[in-house]
């Protein structure tokens, strides 16, 4: 095609940063023991090296190192919260509570729970994303041993309000697992500070490699364990077993420190090319809509919905060379737009026409000009193309025609 | 997924984008589809009424790119057929001509209901008794 590719999707995943891929390379040639072979020098350098990362992850969430537990990424830290929470602690109760808007690694993790005889909970959200905390509060019961809140959503950026939570968790004597997958990294995520005792989070979501993530496990006050969902060689405080994925974990180390270094100031520039990019799509294009809390909010996130344009259909208009997402996932019997936005409470109307842009520590100005003046342009086509636009304008009321369901 | 080029080539350049007057006595409308689904079709004929052919035919389409393609294939198909010879097209013709992944195929079945649904409006404005008419009655 010739043109530029232009990413804003690092909600899926961010690129590996060029200092990460540097760090990590000596571990595949120069490095390439095992960290649990204990009795020669090629074990010893691979245990040193994830000691430095566990360290540099450790120091990012401000939690000791020894709470860090290495998994293949924030799926597996989910699943192992949250099965391994409720097979440890069947003696106290088997009810967890959750949200309507989690990540599927902690909806269908609950839903295996339920199948293995436990109880779940699903709070709705308000039609901001936020949990209502009187709700949470009203659903603890004396069987309840877990709730699971993520920190940010994925599809919305929509921040929950953590220390609340932590708080209702604590005094009710249940533990607290959050989903920090789209968080770690990008904001300050200080779990113990707000009551957190287990969080997955994950290297690729912060310019660190794939297939390398953590679950944060609480040691002290409460010492928390989990049942292992991998069983082997007892690695990882035998919570999950599996030969250490040396360079990877050494990539996820280095991208926090960077992380932690640079977060601030890739916040602060990220946000203003967000909020420039939301400002002009929502002046120029009339009937545009942000979704979600923007008070409480990822600096690099918007989710915006253009009244009467089909999502995936736009998409198509620019993603020969612009990569967003859209919550709009009409494939073969799965008509139905995303749950999430759904369970914010958006109709028909908004629920099918939504884009997420997800800004990245490699996203510029040019780039955010070039999809401003793109986007405009394919909601423009798709709503000449549009029937029900077109309804719409001429003021035909669009909920009270007779559709024939398809 | 990858796209075909005549399917992208419908979507980028749709033929026979708009809107008929959907009062006149010589044009039938088809709208289907719903907005929960995520896709409306609304495909206009205008039709001779003494040679019974197709002179005119216009879409809009609100829906993925699979759907908008097989609407504006299905307007170029049917300006110059006869009534009859229109509702012979099916579905699986569109899918074939535009390479519609199994996923889409959903789309051409929308397109051949949006081409049936304007030929039976058609039809009811002059009193042509249509093959569901027929049956109500016989039973």
């Amino acid at each position: 095609m010739g043109q530029r590719l232009i990413y804003l999707d690092n909600n899926a995943t961010t690129p590996t940063d060029p200092r990460v891929v540097d760090a990590m390379i000596p571990y595949f040639y120069d490095n390439p023991g095992n960290a649990a072979s204990r009795n020669h020098p090629f074990g010893w350098k691979a245990e040193g090296a994830v000691d430095v990362a566990r360290k540099q992850i450790a120091d990012l969430i401000n939690v000791d190192e020894r709470e860090i537990i290495f998994t293949s990424g924030a799926t597996e830290s989910d699943n192992l919260a949250i099965k391994g929470v409720f097979e440890m602690y069947q003696r106290k109760g088997n009810h967890i509570i959750t949200v309507k808007t989690e990540h599927k690694a902690v909806l269908d993790a609950c839903a295996k729970v339920q199948k293995m005889g436990g109880q779940v909970t699903y709070l709705d959200v308000d039609r901001q994303g936020r949990i209502r905390l009187e709700e949470l509060e009203a659903a603890i019961t004396d069987k309840t041993v877990l709730v699971s809140v993520m920190w940010a959503n994925n599809e919305t950026g929509v921040i929950q309000d953590m220390k609340a939570i932590g708080d209702i968790c604590a005094k009710h004597g249940v533990l607290f697992m959050s989903d920090a997958t789209q968080a770690v990294g990008k904001i300050p995520v200080d779990p113990k500070a707000m009551g957190v005792h287990l969080m997955a989070f994950t290297s690729h979501k912060m310019y660190g490699p794939k297939g390398v993530g953590a679950l944060f496990v609480n040691r002290k006050n409460p010492r928390v364990k989990v049942t292992s969902q991998m069983d082997g060689g007892g690695h990882e405080r035998g919570m999950r077993s599996g030969t250490l994925n040396v360079p990877g974990i050494v990539g996820f180390g280095k991208a926090a420190e960077i992380a932690k270094a640079e977060m601030a100031e890739d916040a602060a520039r990220l946000s203003k090319l967000r909020d420039k990019l939301q400002h002009e799509l929502t002046s120029i294009l009339e009937e545009s809509y942000v979704n979600g809390d923007q008070a409480h909010r990822m600096p690099h996130v918007t989710n915006i919905s253009f009244k009467h344009v089909e999502g995936e259909g736009l998409m198509m208009t620019f993603n020969q060379n612009i990569a967003v997402s859209s919550g709009s996932a009409c494939t073969s019997a799965s008509l139905e737009p995303s749950y999430v936005l759904v369970a914010l409470g958006l109709g028909d109307d908004l629920a099918h026409s939504s884009l997420r842009f997800s800004l990245g520590r490699f996203t510029t100005e040019e780039d955010i000009d070039e999809t401003i003046a793109k986007v405009a342009e394919g909601v423009n086509h798709m709503r000449e193309l549009s029937p029900i636009w077109e309804m719409y304008k001429e003021g035909i009321d669009i909920d009270a025609i007779e559709w024939s369901e398809h | 997924m990858a796209y075909s080029e005549k399917l992208l080539d419908h979507f980028k350049n749709p033929r026979n984008v708009g809107t008929l007057d959907k009062n006149s006595d010589n044009v039938g409308t088809g709208l289907v589809g719903a907005p929960e689904c995520g896709d409306v079709m609304r495909l206009q004929i205008e039709v001779d009424p003494i040679t019974q052919k197709i002179t005119q035919a216009k879409f809009k389409t609100f829906g993925c790119g699979s759907a908008i393609a097989s609407s504006s294939l299905a307007t170029e198909w049917l300006k110059g057929k006869t009534v009859d010879e229109a509702l012979a097209i099916d579905n699986m013709a569109i899918v074939e001509e535009l390479a519609l992944p199994p996923v889409k195929i959903h789309c051409s079945v929308l397109a051949e209901d949006a081409i049936k649904g304007a030929i039976k409006d058609y039809q009811t404005k002059h009193g042509v008794q249509t093959a569901e008419s027929i049956a109500a009655t016989t039973h």
